[in-house]
């Protein structure tokens, strides 16, 4: 009971400071407390596998992506800092449409309230209710064709990231010439690097 | 369950409408990424308790096809980002406008 609204309320503040941050940098911090916030919620609803699989993906794999593309945009650019602030143009008409959602769901949980199904098995038991040996028979049997559908979203990603961000050469299949020695990139911060990222690439 | 349904729902409807306020309101496109994955943690977070309200493990799948399609969801976001700033370096997004015809 207390947990829950401790975690509740770091969510949110840690959300909002993911959304006002100054700097990219800052959000990620941000975002890497809502995301373990998060998974301790998950382990409050018995969801064990699901928190596991929250921290290794979201916090482990996601949040480092974003973590590299801010350290490879930000080096030695101009700050890769805050736009204008829209916030004015937006402000009134999203409050109102926040508080007019916000009240529909409020009066469709109290006029359906949902009757709480305890789960049968002892909670942490090998197969109980949101294990992983629960989940995994539930995905492998039932739902195996969503999984199968997964991979395929996944291999379509990897495709789609080397298309858009990989060099030229694997997309046309051309020989990479070979890299002149003592003409490196520079990976020092001046405003040349912003050159030599324009060019795409090492450069032959 | 010792805390009712209704307070994980209404913490997530509160998590998805900061998360749609970011969105709208930030012109940085990593921000803005950022703001999206909160959405796609909000509405993880109604199907967890729903699963756990009914003992029905069906939303545990959903939300794990909802994470695995967030990441790659990231990583072409990302790399769509990355390809952009390499060409033109731009810090608002309405910058960009190039295919606005």
């Amino acid at each position: 009971m207390i947990a829950f609204w401790i975690l509740a309320i770091l969510m949110i503040a840690s959300a909002v400071f993911t959304v006002t941050a100054r700097k990219p940098v800052y959000s990620v911090v941000g975002l890497l407390a809502n995301f373990v916030c998060l998974a301790a919620m998950y382990l409050e609803l018995q969801a064990e596998f699901l928190a596991v699989i929250q921290i290794v993906v979201y916090s482990g794999a996601i949040l480092i992506l974003f973590v590299f593309v801010i350290a490879l945009l930000s080096s030695g650019v101009r700050p890769f800092d805050v736009g204008p602030n829209r916030a004015p143009y937006v402000l009134y008409p999203a409050v109102a449409l926040a508080a007019l959602a916000f009240a529909g769901i409020a009066v469709t949980a109290l006029r359906t309230p949902v009757a709480v199904v305890q789960p049968t098995g002892v909670t942490g038991a090998a197969n109980a209710f949101g294990s992983v040996g629960d989940f995994g028979v539930a995905l492998f049997t039932t739902n195996l064709l969503p999984f199968e559908v997964t991979a395929f979203i996944l291999m379509v990603a990897v495709i789609g990231v080397v298309l858009i961000a990989g060099d030229d050469d694997a997309v046309t299949g051309s020989r990479r010439k070979k890299r002149r020695p003592g003409r490196r990139e520079s990976i020092v911060k001046t405003p040349n690097v912003t050159l030599s990222l324009s060019k795409g690439g090492p450069q032959p | 369950m010792s805390v009712s349904p209704d307070n994980f729902i209404a913490l997530s409807a509160v998590l998805f409408f900061i998360g749609v306020a970011g969105v709208v309101t930030r012109r940085n496109p990593l921000i803005m990424l950022m703001s999206i994955e909160l959405l796609f943690n909000a509405a993880n977070l109604a199907l967890v308790t729903y699963a756990r309200a009914w003992a029905n493990n069906a939303g545990h799948i959903f939300a794990f096809l909802v994470i695995t399609v967030a990441a790659a969801e990231a990583a072409i976001g990302l790399a769509i980002v990355a390809v952009t700033f390499r060409r033109t370096p731009f810090v608002d997004v309405d910058e960009v406008s190039a295919l606005k015809g």
